[in-house]
């Protein structure tokens, strides 16, 4: 799987979940159509009129699909809102120093790639995204790289082998789980 | 070389170890409530599944619902839908329920300790980041996305890896006019709100252990505040003093339980060691749960005030806090909504007004302890003092529901939050304690309120 895109620089840390998508919105009972309210309060002025200075209303970044954010990416509530509104939105690869506990669980079971780098490395593909906005990022799962050729960065990521094989084969988590039915059965026993 | 208490637990529900990191965790409760849930039922419908251990679950509404009127029909017609699919489908899978007009229904983190489901050595999860606060029973307790709640519901186990662990000792006692909800903010001043990222705290020293189990819970509560995974403490004779009162115990699951601390010579990852004398009331001042400073400070003394925190509040760094006139006063949530919470409120607003210009909510943190607070004669204390004493639910700690703050007011409220629209959009939050918050809408400013507590 390799995801080849330019990047949307949001350069904060801490970037809780409330901002990502804002409680008022958490109303629904489906998964669907949570992208039109990414970053709600950032994203749009009164009235759902666009707001231009945010980085995701900019044309240059219009479809990318590969998120660099500050560190801490995501903290606060667990709701996986925010990783619908973030997938729904298309966004495929998170690449932060840290991605807040939860909502990395949250991005792994919406088919996002939550990636941590270095500061240095963050830092050096966060201004490229700023100052090259058409720059492309190449996010390579398999041998689990990332690769910027205009800042001649080519570096690796760590994934556990089975989030790795879910994203790569499209498996969901919870078919995976339910092999295991005899073993938990077992357990209960005990 | 000993254990850690979330080690011991940690062991003793691994299913199965997979490769890497990895382990297949049983959880023993999970608790469900109606905005995070929903997804994961129609994932079992749409997978052809059951709920694996139905008896091993509890739900409740408490996030989206109203907290005036309870005993007529919800207006809101999405609030409306997340509570009857809720209840639909607890009893299409035969889940126990609790429903907006029930006596026992609450706040999740409420309800659960109130009725002794929650016990030592457990684990516990909910779609909801603060299921930390029954880690206060020295539990296994995190929050989980609703896909995870499906494989709950689906499996009753999750695929886990394991966090580090990090001991946070504060060591002396507070003084009188601290809380523990003043505790906690200081812990994560301390730490930065991403300073427990990756690591499942153990709280320990004097002056954790000297708190009752209510005011412990308002400290693991927050841990996710500063990123952890969870917090937890270890079993002691506090403990068993409040579920002796919920639950019958024998002599069998008594020792047990006592087993239940981290062993002397156990090693932490990290251990952090803080000094109780060094605490005073603690109120935030910008945008996240670590801009906490003392109520003696200007703004600018914390280390998280941001560029955009500034921009969002209007505050000044060269303002002292209580310069700050207040609109709104918020004593709830699962932080600080129980009924000692209440007790501490009631106490400083005894035969006191708040200010003319400030509107203060009381919402109980369940049926139960609204029962208590009356019982007691606390609400008319609080309606005497202009305060209005509203039903239970999460209310204006997220604002999910009517209870808004409107943009540009200030709020101090006894939640777990402070985060740009947390209390409605344009919102500015002041998290406090109680006592302080009851202090701030007397005087309608950020006050310090130790000189009610002496």
């Amino acid at each position: 799987m390799i995801i080849t895109s330019n990047g949307i620089p949001l350069p904060f840390k801490n970037i809780d979940t409330d901002q990502i998508i804002p409680a008022a919105f958490l109303k629904l009972t489906t998964k669907e159509g949570y992208g039109k309210y990414l970053f709600y309060n950032w994203r749009y002025l009164e009235d759902e009129k666009l707001n231009y200075d945010f980085v995701l209303n900019q044309v240059i970044y219009k479809s990318a699909q590969i998120l660099i954010v500050g560190n801490n990416f995501g903290c606060g509530s667990s709701r996986e809102h925010a990783a619908w509104a973030l997938a729904d939105y298309g966004i495929k690869v998170i690449i932060s120093t840290q991605v807040a506990d939860i909502h990395k669980e949250n991005a792994y079971n919406n088919g996002i790639i939550p990636i941590e780098l270095s500061k240095n490395e963050v830092d050096k593909l966060m201004e490229m995204t700023e100052n090259f906005p058409e720059c492309e990022i190449i996010v390579d799962l398999n041998s689990q790289t990332v690769t910027a050729l205009k800042i001649n960065l080519k570096t690796s990521f760590k994934i556990n082998s089975i989030k790795k094989d879910c994203l790569l084969n499209g498996l969901n988590e919870t078919q995976f789980l339910m092999k295991y039915i005899p073993e938990i059965q077992t357990y209960e026993t005990k | 070389m000993g254990k850690t208490l979330f080690d011991k637990i940690w062991d003793t529900h691994i299913v199965k170890a997979l490769d890497d990191d990895m382990a297949l965790l049983y959880i023993d409760q999970h608790y469900i409530h109606e905005v995070t849930s929903p997804q994961a039922f129609e994932g079992l419908r749409n997978k052809g599944l059951q709920v694996f251990r139905p008896e091993k679950n509890l739900a409740t509404v408490d996030h989206n619902i109203p907290t005036v009127n309870q005993n007529k029909p919800i207006q809101d017609p999405q609030s409306l839908i997340q509570v009857q699919t809720l209840e639909s489908n607890c009893e299409e899978f035969g889940i126990e329920y609790f429903g907006i007009s029930h006596e026992k229904q609450g706040i999740v983190h409420v309800i659960g300790p109130e009725l002794g489901k929650t016990q030592p050595g457990m684990t516990i999860v909910c779609g909801d980041s603060h299921t930390s606060t029954h880690g206060a029973f020295g539990t296994i307790a995190f929050g989980i996305g609703t896909t995870q709640v499906e494989q709950v519901l689906a499996c009753q186990c999750l695929l886990l890896s394991k966090p580090k662990t990090m001991k946070i000792v504060v060591e002396n006692n507070v003084s009188k006019a601290v809380s523990s909800k003043d505790i906690i903010l200081y812990i994560i001043s301390k730490l930065g709100m991403q300073g427990a990222t990756g690591y499942f705290v153990e709280f320990a020293g004097t002056a954790i252990v000297n708190l009752s189990m209510e005011e412990r819970m308002t400290i693991t509560n927050m841990s996710i505040e500063m990123g952890a995974r969870g917090g937890l403490m270890g079993v002691d004779s506090t403990t068993i003093d409040y579920l002796s009162k919920r639950v019958q115990l024998d002599a069998l699951i008594l020792k047990e339980w006592v087993e239940l601390k981290s062993d002397e010579t156990a090693i932490f990852d990290k251990v952090i060691v803080l000094d109780a004398h060094d605490i005073k009331p603690m109120v935030t001042v910008g945008t996240s749960p670590d801009s906490a400073i003392s109520l003696d400070k200007r703004i600018g003394d914390s280390l998280y005030i941001t560029p955009q925190s500034l921009e969002y509040t209007k505050f000044k760094k060269t303002d002292f806090i209580t310069d700050l006139a207040i609109d709104y006063v918020f004593i709830g949530s699962c932080t600080n909504g129980r009924i000692e919470d209440l007790r501490k409120a009631a106490k400083i607003a005894k035969n006191k007004k708040k200010a003319n210009n400030v509107t203060v909510w009381v919402v109980p943190g369940s049926k139960s302890v609204k029962k208590q607070a009356i019982k007691e004669g606390l609400d008319k204390i609080f309606l005497d003092a202009g305060f209005e004493f509203r039903d239970p639910g999460c209310s204006a700690c997220l604002a999910m529901n009517d209870d808004k703050i409107p943009a540009g007011a200030l709020c101090v409220s006894t939640s777990n939050r402070n985060f740009e629209g947390r209390q409605g959009a344009g919102a500015i939050t002041i998290l406090a304690s109680p006592a302080t918050a009851v202090a701030s809408a007397i005087t309608g400013k950020v006050s310090d309120p130790t000189k009610y507590l002496k």
